[in-house]
Parts: C-alpha cells; structure tokens; sequence
C-alpha cells in the first residue's frame, strides 16, 4: 500500500523525526491560508503516489505570495506525468504546504527488506538530493549497508556507525542517532516494506529535518493496522482497479488491446507475455483466482469492457481444483447478462475440459474455443487487429 | 527416487478441520497419500469424518502417530506461528499453502528455519508431489505421471500448465515443487536444485521463474559453478510494468530490479535452455531428453 508524503510524515512526528511545518490543502483558497500560516519563503509539493515530482515540475519553492498563488494555479486540478506515472498521468488534487529550510547539508536514509538474506537492511548517504540509483551509479562508495540482527533488530551501535559515516559530529551525532531510530521504529511498528528519506537535511540552525517521506507498507500486514485504513486515497487508484479490488480480482491496467481473463497470478503473467510474443499487445492483468465463479467472470466481463481499448478478449483458464464444466458454466451465465461487444477466445485445460467444450458448443454464443496456448494466443491477436 | 516426499511420508494435516482443510484432506488422500492425524487446537480428541485423529498440538500429533511431514492451511494471521510449531516439533518437510502472510512474520521464520533440519516448502503455494507416490498441497493430481523430470516454481497455475505439457509430450515428474510467490520463502530454488542433482531418478529440471527478487540470478550463479544436470527455464513477466505488484506479492519490479529480461539474459549466459514463451516448455523438454537417450 501506498501513502502520501503528508501521511508518512505524520506518521514520522508520532515516531519523534523531525519534519518541517505543514499542512495539507484541497483548495486555493485553503492554500492561500495555509501559506499564509507557514510563512514565505515556503514549498509547494503536489500529493500524488509517484516518485519524480522534482523533475516533473511538482515541487516549487516560493518567496513571495505572488509566486505562492501562481505555483498553487499551476498545480492544483493538473495533471503530472513523471517517469513512474505512466502516459496516462496523476491528477492533483492535493497539496503540501510547508516552510522552506534553510539547507547546509543533505543525506540519504532509506530501509527496505533484503529478500536474499531476509532481513531489513538500512542504507545511507552523504551524497542525499538525489535518487539512490543515480547515487549508486555516480558514487557507489557512498553509499553503506547496515543489516539488522535476525531476531534483535538494528542496535544502538550501528545507528552510531550510520552517523559517523554520513560525517556527523559533535552535538549533532545524538540527534542523528535519535533520528535514525526512529526511521526503524517507523519501518518496524507500521510492517513497512520501505521506509525513505531522501533528502534528511542539516539545517543552517543545526538541526536534523526529513524533508521528504516514503512509506510503503505491506499489504499483507494491513489486518493488524486498522490506523491505515483512512489513508487509503481512492482518488490515486484507477478507477477500474478500484473496481476490481472490490471484487477481489487481481486487475492492472495496460495499454494494449487484448484483454486477458486468467486463474492464477503466473499463468495470467505468462498469458500477457505469450500475447507480445506474438506480436499483439495485452490490455491488462487479470488474476480471477481461484473460484472462478459466475459471479467472478461477470465481474471480469465487465472490467474488461470498460477500457475502451479492448477489442478481443482472451480467456485462458486451468482447471485444477476448479472444474472447467463449471468454468464454462460461469462465462455462459455471465454472458447472459454482460454485453460482449468484442470476439471471445477461450482456452479451458484441465479438469473436465471436454465436457467444458461441449457446454460452450451447444451454448448458443458464439465463441473461438481453442486447444492450445499458442493457437489462443495468435486468435487472439488476429481478431484484435481486425 | 524422488526428493523430500515419497510412499513412505507421513502426513500432518494443520487446520484440518477448516474449509480448505477439510477439501484439500480428502483430496490428498483419493491421490493416495499417507495423511495420518490433523491438527486444529481446541479440537484434540475428536476425528474427522474421514476418521482422522485431531490433536491439539503438531508435538503430540507426532508422537502418536510417527509424523514426518505436515501442511498448513491456516488463515495469514496465525500461519508463521503454526509453521514455528511444526519446526519446533522436529518435522522434516513443512508446507505451507497459505497466502497473505505477512513479510515480518517470515523474517522470524526464516531465520528459525535455517537453524532447524526442517525443509519449509511456501508460502503461498501449492505444494509438493511426488507423482504416484506422494502428494502434499492442492495442485490437480491426475495431470502429473511418474517420471525423470524435476519441476520447480514460483507460480501455481502456471505450472500445472508446464507440468501437463510434459505429460502430453510423454514425459512424467519425479517430483514438483511450488516453492512459492512471497518475498520470502523456506526454500528456494539454490536450496532445491542440489537434491535433484542427487536423485538418480531426475534427468531434467524444469524452472518456473518471474519477476521481482533475485532467486533466478542466484540459479545462474549455481549453474555457472557447474550442474551437472541440464535445466529449462521460463521467466514470466516479460511484460510486466515496474513497481506494480502482479497477483504475487514477491512479483514485482523494484529500482529497476529483478526483470525478466536481465533473469533471462543471466540463465542463457550461465548455459540454462530459456524458452521464449510459455507454450514451448514442453517442446524444449522433449529436445532434450529425446537428444540424451
């Protein structure tokens, strides 16, 4: 799940990191208020779930009401495209408004789970500002990797090591070991799967101030924080996946325009690949799961007829526990009551697949039933062009 | 042969009593496997329909029945503490099929594990079979047929479609394992992939893999250093859009990281028969076997 950078930086006062003065506005006129509340000069960050607002125009920094107004006319209600956003883009309805900060220095911090050695490992920088792959690519020596001990965590010392490495020193070690503590308290209490920080600035005043904020948190941990319910923003998520995700299916949206209906996560994978293999290009992923029930299928009908791109449809399921009859079944029913405007390709394996045929055969709808993956995939393909 | 399970396995069922658990049950037990007592805490005493002794414990389930294996399907909130007591009760293959376990409960599993003998086979897959001997999880068994090829993924689906393109094409498995679609799994294909080296009865392994992790790069490495037994591969996801979560919650592409195209480049280099699409595993398996005998 992701959050905004306002809600993780609530999250980071609760766990005693310092983060600038703020407020988040909807509107000009709260804006203007808010602006006025924080002081000039101040930053102007647009609120959306994508990294590379810097460089798409979604941060500014004003010094003057003048400049406040314009930036909040520039961004509020706009759409961004940044290189995380796809072609489609993020509208912005939502901005933060806080004081600027007087910078001397900028580090970066960011703690994420090793899946090679199953353990969170925390990273640091002195060289903070900008991303960390472009760190990494320019100076790979400053950057360090701490792992936390299986069981125990991250230690006191290693916090300690952390701060002498991104060159802190006296009066200022202690807060950046406090500062770095509470990161990990962050990534620990909430079950994030990334905690970052990039940049943590020094201030001119001596002080340590995360500037920016990421939090992602694990969805599969989101039944012991009701907390983050309330931040979901459903503004951020296409509207057909919000769809989707009320059905319990497993849709994303794509660009192309064969639309896929699977069972499993990795056969649906395999099926959008097969799909540019042979030239063509998928509409979406879509994971019906297990059930595969008639009520699934409709749903997915439905889901896939509302992209506007969709001109054939390619249903690719195998039966295992789920029996193909019943499968077959569920589309029959399904079309009973969703309008199919595009030619449907279907290809049942499995458990009762012949019995399967027969019921789609004497159906009445027409339909391309085929054998293999291959030839449901060139069909597919062929009848999309067409 | 055929690695971790076979007719000898003795099978613990916890969260016997559940939906899941029930179905699965009997399933397990049509294909002909050993399933000898099921778990579910409250419940000890009693037998299921099938006439299934309950315990309370995986510790006295063991002890009263002799024990070597045991599945779990209990819901994601409770399951990292039932795979903890099936380590803690000494059995040797544990499998573990549900999904949505939290990534901080597998960290303390984890490294629980790796002190332990038990082998964790998951989460969040279906299972294990050892084809007409043995099968622990909920894939469809009449697709499998005894045989020389080893099978491992990280999909489940994806590869009872794998595995019944072998069969069509006259080949059988000696045993395929789901290893699983989370971050973290018990074991993964490194771990596997030395025990199918060793069974006399595997010729082939096929390998399942997708985006996100680096699990296949840790493949490549292995192959590098020399195996001695050749391997087809599919990677799947070579249209996947970075930093989106595809059904799995290990499939995804991060910082760049862990795309199919650079896991496929790594297995080719290292000497790995990489298929372009999913349709032609079968086909690539035939080659090879046809071209050994």
């Amino acid at each position: 799940m992701n959050i905004h950078e306002y809600q993780a930086k609530n999250i980071f006062r609760r766990f005693g990191v310092r983060v600038p003065n703020g407020r988040v506005v909807f509107t000009k006129e709260m804006a203007i208020e808010a602006i006025r509340e924080v002081g000039l000069p101040c930053a102007i960050k647009a609120q959306i779930h994508a990294g590379g607002r810097g460089k798409s125009g979604g941060i500014k920094i004003v010094e003057d009401i003048d400049e406040a107004v314009k930036a909040v006319d520039e961004l509020l209600g706009k759409e961004i495209v940044t290189y995380q956003t796809g072609k489609r883009g993020k509208i912005v309805s939502k901005l933060l408004i806080e004081e600027a900060v007087r910078i001397k220095k900028e580090y970066y911090v960011g703690i994420v789970l090793d899946r090679q050695k199953a353990l969170p490992v925390m990273m640091v920088s002195p060289e903070g500002g900008v991303e960390i792959e472009e760190i990494a690519r320019r100076s790979p020596e400053s950057i360090r990797k701490f792992y936390a001990f299986p069981g125990y965590g991250f230690q006191q010392f290693q916090f300690r090591e952390m701060t002498y490495f991104l060159g802190l020193s006296g009066s200022q070690c202690k807060k950046c070991v406090s500062v770095l503590t509470g990161l990990y308290n962050v990534y620990r209490r909430s079950d994030a799967t990334l905690v970052e920080v990039n940049p943590l600035v020094l201030t001119e005043e001596g002080e340590l101030i995360a500037i920016d904020a990421k939090i992602n948190i694990d969805d599969n941990a989101l039944f012991r924080h009701p907390e983050y319910e309330e931040m979901v923003d459903e503004s951020e998520i296409d509207p057909l996946e919000l769809e989707a995700s009320r059905y319990k299916l497993n849709y994303i949206r794509l660009d192309g325009n064969v639309g896929c209906m699977v069972n499993g996560a990795g056969l649906a994978m395999a099926t959008m690949d097969i799909i540019k293999y042979y030239g063509g290009e998928p509409a979406n992923f879509l994971d019906i799961g297990g059930i595969a029930s008639a009520d699934t299928i409709a749903h997915g009908f439905e889901l896939l007829m509302s992209d506007k791109n969709v001109r054939a449809v390619l249903i690719n399921i195998f039966g295992g526990i789920v029996r193909c009859d019943r499968v077959a079944n569920g589309i029959v029913s399904a079309l009973e009551n969703v309008d199919m405007k595009v030619p449907l390709v279907i290809r049942l394996r499995g458990t009762n697949a012949e019995i399967a045929r027969d019921i789609l055969n004497k159906s009445g709808f027409s339909f391309n039933v085929c054998e293999t993956l291959d030839e449901a995939a060139k069909l597919a393909i062929d009848l999309a062009k067409s | 042969m055929s690695i971790l399970v076979d007719e000898n396995t003795r099978v613990i069922v916890q969260g016997i009593t559940g939906k899941e658990g029930t179905f699965h049950t009997e399933k397990m037990i049509e294909y002909g496997t050993r399933v000898v007592a099921g778990v579910t805490p409250g419940k000890g005493g009693k037998k299921t329909d099938f006439g299934i002794p309950i315990f309370n414990t995986v510790k006295e389930a063991k002890l009263s029945t002799g024990a070597n294996a045991s599945v779990i399907f209990v819901p994601p909130k409770f399951a990292a503490d039932a795979i903890l007591e099936a380590i803690d009760a000494g059995i040797e293959v544990v499998v573990c099929i549900t999904e949505g376990i939290p990534a901080n409960d597998m960290i303390k599993v984890y490294h629980r594990l790796k002190e332990s003998k038990t082998w964790l086979i998951g989460p969040n897959c279906p299972g294990i079979i050892s084809p007409g001997k043995c099968k622990i999880g909920i894939m469809p068994g009449f697709i499998h047929r005894p045989g020389c090829v080893g099978v491992i993924s990280r999909s489940g689906t994806l590869t009872y479609e794998a595995v019944s393109q072998i069969t069509a094409r006259g080949f059988g498995q000696s045993t395929c394992i789901g290893i699983g679609g989370d971050p973290i799994v018990g074991s993964r294909f490194v771990d596997l992939l030395p025990l199918f080296e060793q069974d006399r009865e595997t010729d082939l392994i096929v390998l399942i893999g997708e985006i996100g992790g680096n699990a296949e790069e840790e493949v490549a490495k292995l192959v590098k250093k020399g195996y001695s037994k050749p391997i087809v591969a599919y990677i799947a996801g070579i249209t996947a859009p970075p930093g989106r979560r595809m059904g799995h919650a290990g499939a995804i592409i991060m910082g760049g990281k862990g795309t199919a195209r650079e896991k496929i480049n790594l297995l080719r280099d290292a000497g790995v028969t990489v298929v372009d699409s999913p349709a032609m595993i079968g086909e690539a398996v035939e080659k090879i076997l046809k071209g050994n005998v």
